[in-house]
């Protein structure tokens, strides 16, 4: 049995931090500005009692759930840290769903963030933990898929790069964004490469950042304000390690189908590209980007160039996608993004979206995937 | 009697043309030297030139491995008991290292027939292996090169050895102390008197003088030299004309120290006719002279040609200082913890052995080995598969610049293990290749680091050779 949270919970209020190279400011700055600005927004006035519940997400915390609590002074109250590769933030989300959808609260608080520019170290960390595992780095896993897919499909740079281009014009339009820079297909095809077909810009940069977002049991959604954005679906599923996977088909992401299968189920999603009016994917690297429009249903297997080229994901387009400009713009603070993405769903829902608005968007959809990568989350979210 | 059967060698592909030492332009030059890569040691050329001695065998059939190199990684650790994870070998094989000499290769191959003889052991496996590195810019640098090759020795051999002589004579002609990557050495004139020919020349009247030989009896010989001057003076000196001197390969590879004699014998074996009469004459703090005997030809022949045909010329000599870690600006990777000691030795099978599991139920092979069948989920129903040998498929691949590499990009990428078992992988000795997926590749035992001053070792795939177009430059600029 596998039951479904549609319409039992409620995002009320929703905050985010600047996010960049926030070289002066700590996690505990960022997260009480992202936290703040969802009390604020849900009408919180007394968290200390208002809220029954934390749930918070970070990949690299200092110090946890402690950070969390001292930050923001929340005592008293349970605090969970939920660590799950890039879908850590969406999985707190869904954690703290969950919780309500037991019984056990009736209004959560997600914190998602997490501070990699403490780190000392410029770019993702070249991972060494076991003798198999050398070199690797997220580029080189998230490349898996781009010989075989090139080959099979006929796209190739050309088309990565467009989608880093619309991503960084997106993310001009978005106040809290990392990265304001207009690109063109020239820039990221001439930038230097990183891991092949990884150029500069078809990664998208480390960055610190926090976002928060408080939610309600359905039944009292309304009373915290007068349209509530409604939980109508959220999937986490964990597929194969695809470098030993025998079953690999080396043309998309397995935990990103069973997710959107799993989520489509219990939100009524049977025509993605028809139903859904926005979506923010995880971009961490442009190919993932692409492959996520077939792995999701936008479009059928081997037509990601076809759609890119007719421009169906811009601004304006059939289904923006990215439209505050993804992980490209804003970064990857790990913890952050996927409560990034669900703000940024929020605001798009509530007409709040500012340059960057989709005209009447009733339902959205955030997607993360991460690990070699094996982990995947996804929540649709809709106005009604 | 017992002799050689088999013999197999691994010139590294990498070689620096001698000329880059001392000017950056790169000028056409027949010299160069053969040097072990980035990822190259003395474990690992061992590995690689017992595996191609092995070739047609059984690994069950060794008994004792003798390794011999004055250039391990370690100063203390076995460097044989890797080598024979590596390989495969039964888990109750004699495995001794021999160190320090330069002519350690003929005391082990002298103690092999003896084990052999005696009925001891049936079937011995001697390898030498060594990277020699000099100051750089100095003399000697030019004169020295990597190389390894490996010995199997068996009662009734091909190769019988008919007699062996030794003299010593310690001296400080060329060394290296503890803790110094480089090697010292005397004035030259001393090194090639006293380190070489004069006690090579002793051991040559005392074994004459104990037997017929002559050097008219001799078809060919194999004669260590510390340079290609000396080692025509020396083979003059013994009494060797002409045919009968095997080319010392001096600007191609390089005296490669205990490997040295075994490459010029395995050159020697590549043309030797049954009844023709070899000898070897080994030299470091005094000499050692063996001849041997072609009864009837050899299984295979050696494939030295062929190795120091395949060549990835290199660009730089600092690209040659970083393979060595004697660049300045290297991050040397050592400052970090490295990998747990505690997980390597888990993971040892996996990860030295390359040995992947078969499900008992439902035949899938998955690599590393799992609890759980990925397909049919049954538990602990595996039987190990050895995957070393076996040709694979290039899957995937990407080129990673990112990485720190002394000559980027670093290749990775999955590989099917010639079944339904696959493995991220780095692909070795890459040379600018066009990649593309279903390449066959096959599988070289490396070292991916040394995090924590402990080497990592692990297996890569290599492109096997004329699979790939070879391009001027990687497919990483023309695609668009």
């Amino acid at each position: 049995m596998r039951e479904s949270l549609r319409d039992r919970v409620a995002i009320v209020g929703a905050g985010c931090s600047s996010f960049g190279e926030n070289w002066t400011q700590s996690s505990e700055d960022m997260i009480v500005e992202a936290a703040f600005e969802a009390y604020a927004d849900a009408g919180i006035e007394s968290p200390q009692k208002q809220l029954d519940a934390v749930f918070c997400g970070a990949l690299y915390p200092s110090r946890g759930t402690a950070e969390v609590a001292e930050s923001l002074k929340l005592f008293d109250l349970p605090i969970t840290l939920v660590q799950n590769y890039c879908a850590t933030g969406t999985d707190a989300f869904r954690c703290a769903a969950m919780s309500i959808a037991a019984g056990l609260y009736d209004t959560v608080l997600v914190v998602g963030f997490d501070k990699l520019k403490d780190r000392g170290v410029a770019g993702p960390s070249v991972t060494m933990t076991t003798t198999r595992g050398l070199p690797m780095t997220p580029a080189g896993w998230f490349a898996l898929c781009a010989a075989k897919y090139f080959e099979t499909y006929g796209a190739g740079r050309l088309e990565l790069a467009k989608i880093a281009v619309k991503n960084h014009a997106n993310g001009t339009l978005a106040p809290k964004s990392m990265l304001k820079k207009i690109i063109t297909t020239d820039d990221v095809l001439k930038a230097r490469m990183i891991s092949w077909p990884f150029g500069l810009y078809d990664c998208a940069a480390q960055s610190d950042g926090a976002a928060a977002l408080v939610l309600s049991r359905a039944e009292q959604a309304r009373s915290w304000r007068r349209e509530p954005v409604w939980l109508k679906g959220v999937s986490v599923m964990l597929g194969p390690n695809p470098q030993s996977d025998p079953d690999f088909d080396f043309l998309g992401w397995k935990p990103t189908r069973s997710a959107a299968q799993d989520c489509y189920r219990q939100a009524g999603i049977s025509d993605p590209f028809r139903q859904i009016d926005v979506a923010q994917v995880h971009d961490c690297f442009t190919l993932t980007e692409l492959l996520t429009y077939e792995d999701l249903g936008f479009c059928a297997r081997g037509a990601a160039k076809e759609f890119i080229d007719s421009e169906v994901f811009r601004l304006g387009g059939e289904l923006p996608v990215n439209t505050d400009g993804g992980l490209k713009s804003f970064g990857h603070p790990t913890g952050a993004t996927g409560v990034r993405m669900l703000y940024e769903n929020t605001l798009q829902l509530r007409g709040e979206a500012g340059a960057r608005q989709v005209p009447g968007a009733a339902i959205a959809l955030s997607h993360n995937i991460g690990g070699a990568p094996q982990a995947c989350g996804i929540v649709i979210l809709g106005r009604e | 009697m017992a002799g050689i059967s088999a013999c197999g060698v691994h010139v590294p592909r990498m070689r620096l043309p001698l000329s880059l030492i001392h000017s950056p332009e790169q000028r056409p030059s027949s010299r160069e030297k053969a040097v072990a890569g980035a990822d190259e040691d003395s474990i690992t050329m061992a590995v690689a030139a017992a595996g191609d001695c092995l070739g047609g065998y059984e690994r069950a059939v060794v008994d004792h491995l003798y390794l011999v190199s004055t250039s391990s990684y370690f100063a203390e650790k076995s460097a044989a008991a890797i080598v024979a994870k590596a390989l495969g070998l039964r888990p109750d094989v004699l495995t001794v290292d021999y160190g320090g000499s330069l002519r350690g290769a003929a005391a082990a191959l002298r103690a092999a027939v003896s084990a052999v003889a005696s009925g001891s052991a049936g079937t011995v496996l001697v390898v030498a292996s060594d990277t020699r590195t000099a100051e750089p810019y100095s003399a000697m640098e030019s004169d020295l090169g990597d190389a390894a090759v490996a010995l199997l020795v068996e009662a009734d051999a091909p190769l019988r050895l008919e007699g062996d002589s030794a003299v010593n004579r310690q001296a400080f002609d060329v060394w290296r102390d503890d803790g110094t990557a480089t090697l010292r050495s005397w004035e030259d004139r001393f090194v090639v008197r006293h380190g070489c020919i004069e006690p090579v020349t002793a051991a040559w009247e005392q074994l004459q003088s104990a037997s017929a030989l002559t050097p008219a009896s001799v078809r060919f010989v194999a004669c260590h030299a510390p340079d290609v001057r000396s080692h025509r003076e020396l083979a003059g000196q013994l009494g060797f004309r002409g045919e009968q001197v095997i080319e010392p390969l001096f600007g191609r590879v390089g005296n490669c120290g205990s490997a040295f004699v075994p490459l010029l014998l395995a050159q020697a074996l590549e043309r030797a006719q049954p009844g023709d009469r070899v000898l070897t004459a080994f030299a470091g703090d005094g000499a050692h002279l063996m001849s041997w005997v072609l009864e009837r030809p050899l299984e295979r022949t050696p494939r030295l040609s062929e190795q120091l045909q395949r060549r990835i010329v290199m660009r730089s000599y600092r690209q040659y200082l970083q393979c060595r870690g004697l660049d300045p600006g290297q991050r040397s990777g050592a400052s970090s913890d490295g990998i747990s000691a505690t997980v390597s030795y888990r993971d040892q099978d996996a990860d030295i052995g390359f040995v992947g599991a078969r499900c008992c139920d439902c035949g899938t092979e998955q690599y590393p080995p799992t609890r759980v069948c990925y397909r049919c989920f049954a538990r602990d129903r595996f039987e190990p598969v050895a995957l070393a040998r076996r040709t694979g498929t290039l899957l995937s691949y990407s080129m990673d610049y990112f990485f720190p590499a002394p000559n980027p990009p670093v290749v990775a990428g999955v590989c099917a293990l010639g079944g339904s078992a696959r493995a991220y992988l780095q692909l070795a000795d890459y040379a600018g290749e066009t990649l593309q997926t279903g390449l066959p590749v096959e599988f070289v035992f490396r070292r991916i680091h040394h995090s924590g001053g402990r080497p990592a070792y692990f297996w890569k795939s290599r492109l096997i050779a004329g699979a790939a177009a070879p391009a001027l430059e990687p497919g990483v600029t023309t695609d668009a």
